[in-house]
């Protein structure tokens, strides 16, 4: 009870002073944003019919944040197929490395907002095109961790794995995988916060339903506490979903 | 049939410096031979060698009239540290190695096997512990269980009790000299405590220092088997192997010390 105390009412106290800030804000500097109360009045036919479908850009905020959800799923999935293999080929092999380090150096510091005209360019739809930028944009902590992870590997293990002559097979499953899982769920966690970053911005671009193209279009309908209300939703849904990565990470760190 | 181990000329070089230089000896079947030295004169190389997870710069090691390329089941290695895969128990340990010897046993007699393994070494009741629960000595006593699941035919030995406490080490000591007396397999010890050397081997092979480190002296340990501990503090044999033994030593570390 005191644990619970001390861990939760310092955070109560930090999410009510954002609040006043908030509030102090639109009240005094900047009349456009709309006050917490405004903003909670306006977003309630979306919050509290968190499912309801009125339209195509007129939907509850759970079915919207459900399709981006979706969308991301996939995305990530994609990274995760072809990051982990990836990273495991370039902590296992210098050659590999020395021919697709310098590639991937200049691939990962480019912005989601590049990739998508290009990934529009090649699939002519929306939908694969943001999938492809997901999995772009969010598989290099997958790649980089796993890398590492392969390459921190005691040498003692490789030195059991020789003698015992383990096929290539029984390597990679008794040795290299269980050895790396730490790393890799690392990966993982950070690349699953940076799929849910880009998300928005393929959606904005795009204008499909869920969560980022609902932000643009109340945007151009002039609804600012919309915008609040998707700002906070996105927010919540990646603390939710760092948190249970986190959770299966602290399992595996026991095992 | 059973033919020797021989070390022809073996030499093993990192860089412009040669580590082993013409290490020439040969051990014949079922002997327990120990190789003493200084820490860092190669003989874990040597032995690394003979495990064939390095290779020889150039000489070799023959095996049954053949040169040794690359690890093999028939040559079983316990190292320094107990290098268990921490993921799997006790028993997953020995059976992985036991189902790489016996690729077509079943599921349930390898589990069987690896548990009589496990009991041979006392540690029947820890099969289902992880690595991390056990104690070091407990640790290295699956990396043994490990190696003899294998059936080798020549057991390698790196340092093995290097890091136990003198208790431990002891005991297990003796547990490995009841092994060897009961299987009589080959057995090459890498050691650096001369007391071990001596209640465990039929033959020490002192290594001079490296680098170009090469056999400095072959000495047959007269002691009658089986071994016991008081032949350290009452057999006059023993104390003249030792004093033999540390005197090759301290001549060497003073050469070293000399140039």
């Amino acid at each position: 009870m005191k644990k619970l105390a001390f861990n939760f009412f310092p955070s109560l106290i930090g999410i009510l002073a954002v609040f006043g800030i908030w509030a102090l804000v639109s009240a005094q500097f900047a009349p456009d944003l709309p006050s917490p109360a405004k903003t909670w009045e306006e977003s309630k036919p979306y919050v509290l019919a968190p499912f309801e479908k009125r339209g195509e850009m007129d939907q509850g905020i759970l079915r919207m944040a459900s399709y981006s959800l979706w969308r991301v799923a996939k995305g990530y999935a994609l990274a995760l197929l072809i990051g982990t293999p990836l990273g495991f080929c370039l902590g296992l092999s210098p050659l590999f490395f020395r021919m697709f380090d310098p590639v991937i150096q200049i691939l990962r510091p480019i912005s989601p907002l590049a990739w998508l005209p290009l990934g529009l360019v090649l699939f002519r739809q929306s939908e694969p095109a943001a999938h492809f930028t997901i999995a772009l944009c969010s598989m290099w902590p997958t790649v980089v961790n796993t890398m590492t992870g392969v390459r921190s590997i005691p040498q003692d293990y490789h030195n059991v794995a020789a003698v015992l002559r383990l096929s290539p097979w029984k390597r990679l499953t008794k040795v290299l995988i269980p050895a790396t899982l730490p790393y890799m769920f690392t990966g993982f966690r950070l690349s699953l916060g940076l799929a849910w970053l880009v998300i928005v911005a393929c959606e904005m671009l795009t204008g499909t339903p869920g969560v980022g193209g609902f932000l643009w279009q109340e945007y151009n309908s002039l609804i600012y506490s919309h915008i609040l209300l998707s700002i906070l939703t996105i927010g919540l849904i990646g603390y939710g979903l760092d948190r249970l990565m986190g959770l299966a990470e602290s399992r595996l760190r026991i095992a | 049939m059973k033919r020797p181990i021989i070390f022809s000329s073996l030499t093993k070089t990192d860089g412009a410096v040669a580590v082993v230089k013409d290490f020439n000896a040969s051990i014949l079947p079922g002997q327990f031979v120990s190789l003493l030295g200084h820490s860092g004169c190669g003989k874990s190389t040597v032995l690394s060698i003979l495990a064939g997870l390095q290779e020889a710069s150039s000489g070799g090691i023959i095996i049954d009239g053949r040169e040794i390329d690359g690890p093999a089941l028939s040559r079983a290695i316990v190292f320094q540290s107990p290098s268990l895969l921490p993921w799997l128990t006790a028993l997953e340990n020995v059976r992985l190695a036991y189902a790489q010897a016996n690729p077509k046993s079943s599921a349930r007699s390898q589990r069987d096997a690896a548990q009589q393994y496990l009991n041979m070494v006392g540690i029947g009741d820890y099969a289902h512990s992880l690595p991390s629960e056990l104690s070091q000595g407990t640790q290295q006593r699956v990396s043994i269980a490990r190696a003899f699941s294998l059936e080798p035919r020549i057991l390698l030995l790196d340092e093995p009790f290097g890091m136990l406490d003198s208790i431990t080490r002891l005991e297990l000591q003796d547990l490995l000299l009841d092994l060897w007396e009961q299987q009589r397999k080959t057995v090459v010890l890498v050691t650096h405590d001369i007391d071990e050397a001596i209640y465990l081997s039929d033959r020490i092979l002192l290594m001079t220092d490296g680098p170009e480190a090469k056999l400095g002296r072959d000495l047959t340990v007269p002691l009658p088997r089986p071994r016991d501990r008081r032949m350290a503090t009452d057999d006059p044999a023993y104390f003249q192997l030792r004093r033999e033994v540390i005197g090759f030593l301290v001549s060497h570390t003073r050469q070293f010390a000399a140039v």
